[in-house]
């Protein structure tokens, strides 16, 4: 009996462990790290890759995964600099781009679930095109010059903290009230676990896997524009090669590919877990290669650790 | 019959699981070269008698010998190898290779320390053409017909040069005229000198092919009679045997109004469906396995596309689509597969409770978690579920208590019409006792029920009235004194 329990303790909190570890190390490891301005500086760098992991989150709590993201976050870039520099209010434009997002939300979930095709495949393809829509739109030039008002998304503060930490906050806040009180939310989880007893239990699959892939595209369209305010210019290639950092924080986390398992919280440290690892490298003077590295190992044990504490299931 | 030679002997061979005995003192000898035929109710025992002899499954007891000498399997590959040989009902094949490669599987035709595909393709070609069957041998088997396939599982034995091959009901997956050309085959191999165990449920294939035949019946054996001296009104008796156990409350018949009526359901496995089930009452759905109950009470339910059919209920056409459309209209259903189709077994007793009620518990989408966890836990309390609490994941139930947590969901939904597709599968008789009365209780308060069982006694317990079908028909209707085991089965084959 405590054998389990303490299995029960690391399946459920081991990467906060993991997290501890990381800044104690850090923290000996270089003088500059431990400090309230990396701290704030590395949710920073995070709020990005930590929006777009709330959303990917809905896809893969489905039993799905959604590889366009980063298509989503330079296409929407793109598509919302056009429309501003064309004369539209920010405002408008912002809207504009999350309806586009959800068309491509809308997209995946139609092939995914219609045809019954493997969500990877599809949003492989779905992130191919995006990318070519970004170039072929930009013609492949960066686009800027927006307002300054427009600046204020990703490069504003409220007190000392940045503007995209507190979107980022927030919308993890919506997350867990959505996962955990709604029957949205509780459904997505009987889906994942086993989306045949849940069609024979009358709830209609089809609407709740539309919501969770337009949600993640939504979501991350939110990044995007985050993003595109913070450089206050659109490259056609933003974003491109996010959602394997996306996907890494969710895993690590502890959202089980197969579906159905975990918690949002977990989400954040996971995301934080990979960048309290590549912030406190850089403080260390670990280049970027080693960096790339470093992370695919730690992706290889999550994966792994994961697949070992919930059996053999596939 | 003169003095043969025993190739397999089994003495006090048994198998329980969970406590539960599947098969008890199973003594038996079958000699070299017969046809031997196992028959039984389902139940009764033949699939893990099967199971044990093939190294599927270890026994708990008893004595299995093959050729005088111990069988002492650890896995069925061990079996083929030693010359024992099984075709099942699912077949053992690996769908995503070849035909040839599925025949020389474990056995491949090496050259140089490569495979040898040219004359591993010839040679598999040899063996099909000597059964009487010509396909392409570089066909994925995933994209054979159940016939073909069986055809691969029997040259792969006949490749490993068994001595003995066990048939599980190999005419179930077939059409009539693949059940001639697989009889030409059975005595073609027995011709060969390869001796034959044939289970089946179809006494008249039985009485065909077999030289001798044993009949099970609750997990013992019965007797033994030589084919040609016995009937199948005799092989019936011994099968079904004892008096119904009285552990099926008292039917109460109901008078009243016709709650469901179905007229022509349809699909490419169900033909032309119909039939009217009353308020209060307990229909029945008697059958062999693959008879098309199940399918059309999945038709009904909306988990499949029907190709033609109306429901009525309460007199009204309604037209369902979805599950969804099934369970609007007070329908609801507890199917067969409970691993795969009536639970999410990695959530919590509470989780499987709550989603088909998920609409009464929420409110503007959020949940009321202190409603649904007390209705959930006064069902809890009275279906007696043994487990932790609400919040135990239905994985670590045993079989019993996932099917009442399974009937718990069924409950709090609150259905007009509920239909349990083999309710008591794999639990215990105490369990068992208690789902007959809950089905007796639901009838009373003026619920339909529809049972579909394969276990007769059980189905002549619960029953008000009887439907049996067969190759997708309604064969007959039973009511009252005329429900019998002997009724059911011949207008069930």
């Amino acid at each position: 009996m405590k054998k389990v329990n303490l299995k029960n303790l690391f399946q459920k909190y081991a990467i906060y462990f993991v997290l501890v570890f990381e800044i104690i190390f850090f923290a000996f490891a270089s003088d500059v790290f431990f400090s309230l301005k990396n701290a704030l500086n590395v949710l920073r760098q995070i709020s990005i890759v930590g929006i777009m992991a709330v959303g990917m989150t809905f896809v893969i709590l489905t039993g799905g995964v959604d590889l366009s993201v980063g298509g989503v976050t330079a296409c929407v870039g793109v598509i919302c600099a056009k429309l501003m520099l064309a004369g539209a209010h920010p405002v408008i434009a912002i809207l504009a781009s999350l309806c586009f997002a959800a068309v491509v939300g809308l997209v995946n979930a139609f092939f995914s679930h219609e045809f019954k095709l493997n969500p990877m495949i599809v949003t492989l393809a779905t992130l191919q095109i995006l990318k070519g829509i970004s170039y072929i739109v930009t013609g492949a030039i960066p686009v800027y010059g927006f307002t300054e008002k427009f600046k204020v998304i990703g490069q504003g503060h409220i007190g000392p903290i940045p503007i995209p930490i507190i979107i980022m906050i927030v919308l993890y806040i919506l997350a867990y009230i959505v996962l955990t009180y709604t029957s949205f939310g509780q459904s997505i989880y009987g889906i994942g676990g086993n989306e045949e007893a849940v069609r024979l239990t009358g709830i209609n699959i089809r609407k709740q896997k539309y919501t969770a892939y337009m949600l993640c595209s939504v979501i991350t369209a939110i990044a995007g524009i985050v993003l595109l305010s913070r450089v206050n210019t659109a490259q056609p290639s933003a974003g491109f090669g996010y959602e394997m950092d996306v996907i890494t924080g969710a895993v690590l986390g502890g959202i089980s590919m197969s579906g159905g398992e975990g918690k949002i919280t977990g989400v954040f440290a996971g995301v934080l877990v990979m960048a309290v690892l590549s912030n406190g490298m850089m403080m260390c003077n670990v280049t970027e290669y080693w960096q790339w590295v470093a992370k695919g190992v730690v992706m290889l044990a999550a994966i792994t650790y994961d697949r070992i504490i919930k059996g053999g299931k596939v | 019959m003169q003095e043969r030679d025993v190739i397999l002997s089994l003495r006090d061979v048994s198998k329980s699981y969970y406590g539960v005995p599947a098969i008890e003192h199973i003594t038996f000898d079958i000699y070299n070269g017969e046809i031997f035929g196992i028959v039984g109710e389902n139940g009764a025992g033949k699939s893990t008698l099967i199971k044990t002899v093939a190294g599927a499954i270890p026994a708990n007891g008893g004595e299995i010998r093959f050729k005088g000498e111990k069988l002492e399997l650890k896995n069925p590959y061990e079996a083929i190898s030693k010359g024992i040989g099984v075709v099942y009902q699912e077949f053992n094949l690996f769908p995503n290779l070849m035909v040839y490669e599925n025949i020389f599987f474990g056995v491949e035709i090496k050259k140089n320390g490569f495979l040898d595909r040219k004359q591993m393709i010839e040679k598999s070609r040899e063996i099909l053409k000597e059964l009487g069957f010509d396909f392409d041998v570089r066909e994925k088997v995933r994209n054979l017909s159940p016939a073909f396939q069986q055809a691969t599982e029997i040259a792969k034995c006949i490749n490993h040069q068994v001595e003995l091959i066990i048939m599980d009901e190999p005419s179930a997956p077939l059409t009539e005229k693949e059940v001639d050309q697989m009889f030409k085959v059975v005595r073609k191999l027995n011709d060969d000198g390869i001796t034959i165990i044939y289970i089946s449920h179809k006494l008249n294939e039985i009485m065909d092919l077999t030289d001798r035949v044993s009949v099970l019946r609750d997990g013992h054996y019965i007797t033994t009679f030589i084919t040609k001296e016995t009937s199948e009104n005799e092989l019936i008796k011994n099968m079904v045997g004892r008096e119904i156990a009285d552990i099926y409350p008292a039917k109460e018949l109901s008078d009243q109004e016709v709650i469901l009526r179905v007229e022509g359901l349809n699909s490419s496995k169900v033909h032309d469906v119909s039939f009217e089930l009353r308020k209060g009452e307990v229909l029945g759905f008697g059958g062999l396995v693959g008879a098309g109950r199940t399918e059309a009470m999945r038709l009904l339910f909306g988990a499949d596309k029907k190709d033609g059919g109306r429901i009525y209920l309460h007199d009204e056409e309604v037209s369902i689509k979805s599950p969804t459309d099934a369970i609007s209209h007070g329908i609801g259903l507890i199917p067969e597969d409970r691993k795969a189709h009536g639970l999410i077994l990695n959530k919590s007793i509470f989780l499987n409770c709550l989603l088909p009620s998920l609409k009464r518990y929420s409110n503007h989408g959020f949940i009321d978690f202190k409603d649904s966890k007390k209705e959930i836990g006064e069902y809890y309390e009275i279906l007696k579920i043994k487990a932790t609490g609400q919040d135990q994941l239905c994985l670590n139930l045993s079989g019993g208590n996932q099917q009442k947590v399974v009937l718990e969901k069924w409950l709090l939904k609150n259905c007009d019409v509920l239909i349990l597709d083999e309710p008591t599968r794999g639990i215990d008789v105490g369990t068992k006792q208690e789902i007959y009365q809950l089905i007796k209780d639901l009838a009373k308060q003026g619920k339909g029920i529809i049972v579909i069982s394969s276990e007769m006694p059980e189905l002549i317990g619960v029953s008000h009235r009887i439907l049996v079908m067969h190759e997708g028909h309604i064969t007959g209707e039973l009511q009252g004194e005329n429900i019998t085991q002997e009724a059911i089965m011949t207008l069930a084959s």
